[in-house]
């Protein structure tokens, strides 16, 4: 059914980095150096308490035979036992003392935005399926861009910093931010917003998705954040603060899309920024042709695609809140002609 | 060796065989002696054991391939919603009531539980929560909101069908069954030990299921009432966990979590009892450091009762509250710790045999570390922020489960069935069912470690090809598919032996505790006399006259 639209979106046989051994982010960065302390210890004590059982029972298995009389029976120890109650108690205390270094250096609070901090702020906000992104501001300049699930953010190149600081809030259930190279998990729930930050020098796609169980989708609302050489992401943003572009010839395919548009009941969901559309509870269309896939990264995003999911979404994505209209297909060539420029 | 033949082995069961079938059933529904409930819980247990385990194969076929049309979302939700409660609420926490409900009197010298009809309530009750949660499908499917059910997922908003409301009120009444099995082992090992058993002295068994009992009393109230709320949101118009109308999503997460944290030690404390009596006896020495044992059980339940917000971590609480749980939650790690060492000073020096109890207590020792260890890496709070939700918690908590409380389960299985069968199980069986469940669960368990590194969080129906989690998620269904014959071959060996097997006698494995004074299977009355006793063995001290366990206490 979806598998070779997956292809598409993917190309062949990338195989992504999610891991979080891998990370490029300062919090994800200090999680890491915190988990191989962690998985050291652990390492330790494994190979001494695996070690005495396997000694014990390879040395005192079947020993003297079964008409053997009874072995010496020790009822215990206290001196025995007050060393093995130390020794844990030490080793919870150091980790006490690095847990907490690393839990005031990952999540420390967000700053407040002021003019040239080269942040950018961005409130995230949780849908069943899908992610919405309100840019608020970026070097203090005030912005008004508002896009769902590609988040696009600029690289700390150059040896400038450029932290991003993210509120995250939901619009229905609890959902959860997790981007594993960048950082852990941020849960966004309803009536209770939180922060979270990461920056990164390494420009590219970073993938991710929702990480707390949010009903039938969960599975495919995922993630993907592009961060880009600061030039790269200044013209983005420059694009994506403009109004939708008007189709410029009267009589073509794309006017008759938007008229069939603008009088279905797409624009009680879905705003193009400029227009009259202005519903809320779908994706922001204005600039959709700027992402490139569909349906929270499902499927890339192009004419097929655009197609089969105004068909039946259903079919591309089983459960989705957006029904299928049941337009006719030359309404449907017509309204894909016009998503099409939504460049 | 003395021998301790205090009663004539056959008469209880020919007493048990000549029940014609129908009087059975009556005999069943109408029973209040602690055994056949404790049976009757283990079969119960059983049963839900098949279609949970049925569940999880289901789930793993589903995510074999990439993209895999296998089944679709709506029932893959439903899925992992029911495999969850069901192994919790009525396979687990069954499975150790019902032991619990067989050995306890056994153990402590007694004719049966302190409050017998209040004994065949809890049963018949946690059963009817079972069926009720299971009546969902009627509706059309079965919850899809996960076993921790979070706020507002399971308001009528987005569960729209009244499978949420069977969910919830099949586990508020299968609690008031749980609570009424807690209050019953608690009033019994206080109130009904035989003469001479102090406080001090009780079977390791019994001990651990005093503070299980404690747990439960502590931790069912809270989910009952969370449950109870969101009953009324759903169907009254109140608004607790009702965000869109000023409802708190975080409070369902603090009254689930402090049920379900003590909910891990109700489910692992017992088994921690059943290997510290097979320990002992099967290598032949006393429990090293009984009284911190005992003193470390304690612990565990006091510690576990302020640890639950480390499921929590990613919520965004402050930084000092997660700082509060971080130290808690490490600090069990500490009586936990205590325990370890102590069992292997027990076998330490011992006269290790490996019979096919003391296969799964060392089952139990090699796999519950590393899912301790695990637990640790999830208790540093920061690196919570990478695994929690991930496919490595699921290895984690599979691993303690399954690892700790299953394979602690079967060796309390394969110790007492020769009790109360009077049969031996096929010790070849045995091992076959043991290492085709150690291997596959390795297998399947191990991978999940890996997924979760890699990315993938839990309670997807599918995943993408690009994401490299393909090769670890056949690994893990190689596995599961490998884990499931073992359940076939006890389930086999259970049946089948109740009349192949081998005459058990009194005391098969030359133990030490009471239950093994009377007959296998011991008669309606446990005991003809109630036994004085003197020591934590008070077989030792009989079979031992010249070297009493008494003078060492």
């Amino acid at each position: 059914m979806t598998s070779e639209f997956i292809l598409l979106a993917s190309g062949p046989d990338a195989v992504q980095n999610l891991s979080i051994f891998d990370p490029a982010s300062p919090p994800a960065e200090s999680i890491r150096a915190l988990s191989l302390l962690v998985a050291a210890i652990s390492a330790f004590i494994f190979i001494i308490v695996e070690g005495v059982l396997f000694y014990s029972v390879a040395r005192f298995r079947g020993r003297g035979g079964p008409q053997a009389s009874e072995p010496p029976q020790v009822y215990g120890s206290k001196a025995i036992e007050i060393a093995w109650t130390a020794a844990p108690a030490l080793i919870v205390f150091i980790l006490v003392l690095v847990v907490t270094r690393t839990l005031w250096a990952v999540n420390r609070p967000n700053p407040q935005p002021k003019a040239g901090d080269q942040a950018l702020y961005v409130t995230v906000i949780g849908h069943q399926w899908w992610w919405e992104y309100v840019y608020e501001t970026y070097d203090g300049r005030k912005l008004g861009v508002v896009t769902a699930n590609e988040m696009h953010v600029p690289a700390s190149t150059g040896g400038v910093s450029r932290p991003v600081y993210l509120t995250l809030k939901s619009a229905d259930v609890c959902h959860s931010f997790w981007v594993p190279r960048l950082g852990g998990k941020t849960d966004l729930i309803p009536g209770h917003p939180n922060e979270m930050w990461f920056q990164t020098d390494k420009p590219g796609l970073y993938l991710g998705q929702c990480a707390e169980y949010c009903g039938t989708q969960h599975a495919n609302m995922l993630l993907r954040v592009i961060v880009d050489e600061p030039a790269d992401f200044e013209r983005w943003l420059e694009n994506e603060s403009k109004p939708a572009v008007v189709p410029a010839d009267d009589d073509g395919p794309e006017s008759a899309g938007q008229a069939t548009f603008f009088t279905q009941s797409c624009v009680n969901c879905h705003r193009i920024r400029g227009m009259s559309a202005n519903g809320k509870f779908g994706p922001d269309l204005t600039h959709l042709m700027a992402r490139r896939t569909l349906a929270s990264g499902m499927v890339a995003s192009n004419r097929d695609h655009l197609r089969q999911w105004l068909v039946d979404p259903q079919s591309v994505k089983p459960g989705c809140l957006m029904p299928a209209f049941g337009l006719q297909p030359r309404e449907i060539d017509r309204i894909v002609d016009y998503l099409l420029t939504l460049n | 060796m003395a021998s301790i033949e205090l009663d004539t082995p056959e008469v209880g069961q020919a007493a048990a065989r000549s029940s014609a079938a129908p009087s059975l059933l009556y005999d069943l529904v109408t029973t209040v002696d602690h055994k056949k409930i404790g049976l009757m819980y283990i079969a119960m247990a059983l049963v839900f054991l098949v279609i949970g385990g049925c569940e999880a194969l289901l789930m793993r076929w589903q995510l074999l391939f990439p993209r895999y049309d296998f089944i679709g979302p709506d029932a893959f939700n439903q899925l992992f919603t029911m495999h969850g409660t069901t192994m919790v609420f009525f396979m687990g926490m069954p499975t150790l009531i019902g032991i619990g409900n067989f050995m306890v009197p056994l153990a402590i010298g007694a004719r049966d539980m302190a409050f017998p009809r209040l004994n065949a309530f809890g049963f018949w009750v946690s059963l009817l929560g079972g069926l009720l949660v299971y009546f969902s499908y009627a509706t059309g499917g079965a919850p899809a909101i996960g076993w921790f059910a979070y706020a507002p997922l399971t308001e009528r908003t987005f569960a729209r069908s009244a499978a949420t409301d069977f969910w919830a009120l099949g586990l508020t009444v299968s609690g008031t069954g749980t609570l009424a099995g807690a209050v019953n082992f608690i009033a019994t090992i206080l109130g009904m030990r035989a003469p001479g058993m102090t406080l001090r002295k009780v079977p390791f068994f019994a001990w651990t299921m005093l503070w299980t009992s404690v747990l439960i009393l502590f931790a069912i109230p809270p989910l009952t009432a969370a449950l109870v709320m969101l009953l009324f949101d759903r169907n009254l118009g109140a608004h607790f966990f009702d965000t869109q109308n000023g409802g708190s999503a975080l409070l369902w997460q603090h009254m689930f979590w402090f049920f379900g944290h003590p909910e891990v030690y109700i489910l692992i404390l017992p088994a921690f009892g059943m290997v510290s009596e097979v320990i002992p006896v099967f290598s032949r020495k006393v429990l090293f450091g009984y009284e911190f044992m005992a003193a470390a059980t304690a612990a565990i339940a006091f510690i576990s009762l302020g640890v639950w917000a480390h499921h929590m971590f990613a919520v965004g609480m402050s930084r000092t509250a997660d700082l509060f749980f971080v130290v808690s939650s490490l600090l069990v790690s500490i009586p936990t710790g205590i325990k370890f060492f102590n069992w292997l000073a027990t076998m330490y020096g011992g006269r290790i045999s490996f019979a096919s109890p003391m296969l799964f207590a060392f089952g139990f020792l090699s796999m519950f570390l590393i899912g301790g260890l695990t637990g640790i890496m999830l208790a540093a709070a920061p690196f919570d922020f990478q695994l929690t939700d991930s496919y490595f918690v699921i290895g984690h908590f599979h691993w303690v489960l399954i690892g700790g409380t299953l394979f602690g389960t079967f060796a309390g299985l394969y110790y007492w069935y020769p009790k109360v069968t009077g049969r031996m199980l096929s010790e070849r069986l045995g091992r076959w069912h043991f290492w085709l469940l150690y291997v596959g669960f390795f297998l399947t368990f191990g991978p999940m470690h890996v997924s979760g590194f890699l990315g993938m969080p839990r309670r997807i129906y599918t995943y993408d090809v690009d994401r490299g989690w393909d090769f670890w998620n056949q690994l893990t269904t190689v596995g599961a598919l490998l884990q499931a014959p073992s359940y076939a071959i006890f389930i086999y060996n259970v049946v089948v032996s109740l009349w192949k097997g081998r005459p058990a006698g009194n005391d098969p494995w030359d133990a030490w505790t009471l239950e093994w004074t009377t007959t296998s299977p011991p008669p309606s009355y446990n005991f003809e006399q109630i036994p004085v006793v003197h020591s934590r063995r008070p077989l030792w001290d009989i079979k031992h006259p010249d070297d009493p366990d008494w003078k060492y206490e």
